[in-house]
């Protein structure tokens, strides 16, 4: 019998288990307990949450082992962790303590500007960000084995996602007008491989699956997010910063579970807590705007 | 029945690969639904249980008030599969878990049981009474059924145990069929649907 591992099949299967559900940031098994008993279908490890390291800066990297390691120990959800852009000694390290999913994420620090990492070199998935299409398609073509909107992480403001969201539907939308002929010179403008660009045409979608990510505070944010087509959700500093973090983690999941009935809606949004204070985006100097880094 | 005789046969959408599972269910001759709520459960055939995180579905069942109209449905014979996270669902015992959540299939699941994302694979398994070529099986952070109680029909394995297994009306399989072009366990579930008697588990 034959029985192969860390497949596309395999890596990618993951993130199809994971659709539908909201995926939280954690940064203690406190954190990751409270997550799982509201709903949470995954959570993501990292040092400080994105809210946290706009305000403290510093060079944000990976979280210390044994955080990740009481995460793990803690919860029965597959257990993600961030490691810095083109730090692969990180994603190695992550590895080997046996987390499910590494997303190599904007929110920390870069640790090198030339290059994000081989993916294809791991037996663990990987998730990353993206504005567009381009930056979509480059990322799997390096190994991404799941996709998420940037967006604007820690500033509790949406515009960001929604921006980079409709961005990626709507160029998939237009590939799928293309003519043959127009392929390669598309692919050679948004910098991405042509059979990607192709399999893109032809599934009229991402070849992976596609989750929001960056701003989303409220349960309507989620839903708007996957009403414009996410397969699931990210919420990062939206639920460890708000007043009650077990119900507006328990709301968001419920919204994005019944994104498309408004009564639900409604009955989730009524009397939250009070949602993280958002940031808005013209008061974030370029510079400091997360979804700038990585191309 | 659909206007069409096709059964309709339901998807539990409260999270997981549920769309994988309704297109499979299309090109195997059936209509296939949404299912988030008890009203939507009424009007079904038949019930898929996806692939997902079992933790998160099981408290969304309760949460949702969605885990007693199942089980009565399943006892009124509404014929339900559970892929992966619905396996472990449909098991009356769970190891390493309190609580069984649905308790329906007289089965042990181990969740969790070949280790961490990295051991996730892919595997042939021998066709049995399904026929045909071998089955392309895809494993991810799969469960292993470790026992077997009276009633239950073993379908197929991999090196000797159990990962597809039937139970009266119901069925559970620890793979994802629906992540594959192979259709044969889609179409079995649907021709289950189609010989049970058409809704009269929710008594109409």
């Amino acid at each position: 019998m034959v029985v192969e591992t860390a497949t596309q099949t395999v890596k990618a299967g993951l993130a199809q288990m994971l659709k539908g559900g909201v995926i939280m940031d954690v940064v203690t098994p406190e954190h990751a307990q409270i997550a799982q008993e509201a709903g949470a279908c995954s959570v993501m490890a990292l040092e400080r949450v994105p809210a946290d390291i706009r305000k403290t800066g510093g060079v944000a990297r990976m979280s210390d082992p044994s955080l990740i390691r009481g995460i793990i120990a803690t919860v029965s959800i597959p257990v993600m962790a961030k490691v810095r852009i083109g730090h692969f000694v990180e994603a190695s390290i992550l590895e080997a303590l046996g987390v499910d999913y590494i997303d190599e994420s904007e929110v920390l620090t870069p640790a090198d500007e030339r290059y994000h990492i081989n993916k294809h070199e791991f037996a663990v998935p990987f998730v990353c960000g993206c504005r567009d299409l381009g930056e979509a398609l480059r990322r799997i073509a390096e190994g991404a084995a799941m996709i998420r909107t940037k967006g604007e992480a820690g500033t509790g403001n949406i515009v960001e996602a929604v921006r980079h969201m409709r961005a990626v539907q709507g160029e998939i939308q237009r590939l799928r007008g293309m003519g043959d002929e127009e392929l390669v010179s598309y692919a050679r403008d948004i910098g991405a491989p042509v059979e990607l660009v192709r399999e893109t045409r032809e599934r009229g979608r991402l070849p992976v699956v596609n989750f929001a990510a960056g701003g989303v505070a409220t349960p309507a944010d989620a839903a708007l997010m996957m009403r414009l087509g996410a397969d699931g959700v990210f919420v990062g500093s939206g639920i460890f910063k708000s007043q009650e973090p077990a119900r507006m983690a328990e709301a968001i999941v419920r919204a994005v579970t019944h994104f498309e009935d408004d009564q639900i809606l409604a009955e989730v949004s009524t009397n939250l807590p009070q949602a993280m204070p958002g940031l808005e985006l013209s008061e974030i100097p370029e510079p400091e705007r997360l979804a700038q880094r990585g191309w | 029945m659909s206007a069409a005789g096709e059964p309709i046969i339901g998807v539990l959408a409260l999270q997981g690969d549920f769309a994988e599972h309704a297109h499979s269910l299309a090109r195997a001759g059936a209509q296939p639904c949404e299912v988030r709520t008890a009203a939507q459960l009424a009007a079904v055939d038949g019930l898929i249980i996806p692939g997902g995180e079992s933790t998160t579905i099981a408290r969304l069942l309760l949460q949702y008030d969605l885990r007693e109209p199942i089980i009565a449905a399943a006892d009124n014979g509404l014929p339900i599969w559970g892929t992966c996270a619905g396996a472990i669902l449909l098991a009356a015992e769970i190891e390493w878990l309190d609580r069984p959540a649905l308790s329906l299939i007289p089965i042990t699941i181990e969740r969790n049981a070949y280790g961490r994302q990295i051991d996730s694979f892919e595997a042939e398994l021998e066709p049995g009474a399904l026929g045909g070529a071998p089955v392309h099986a895809v494993f991810i952070r799969a469960p292993r059924i470790r026992e077997v109680r009276d009633g239950v029909s073993v379908l197929l394995q991999l090196d000797d145990e159990p990962v597809a297994v039937e139970y009266r009306r119901l069925m559970a399989s620890t793979f994802h069929p629906e992540l594959t072009d192979d259709l044969r366990l889609h179409r079995r579930f649907v021709e289950r649907c189609r010989q049970a008697r058409p809704r009269d588990h929710a008594g109409n």
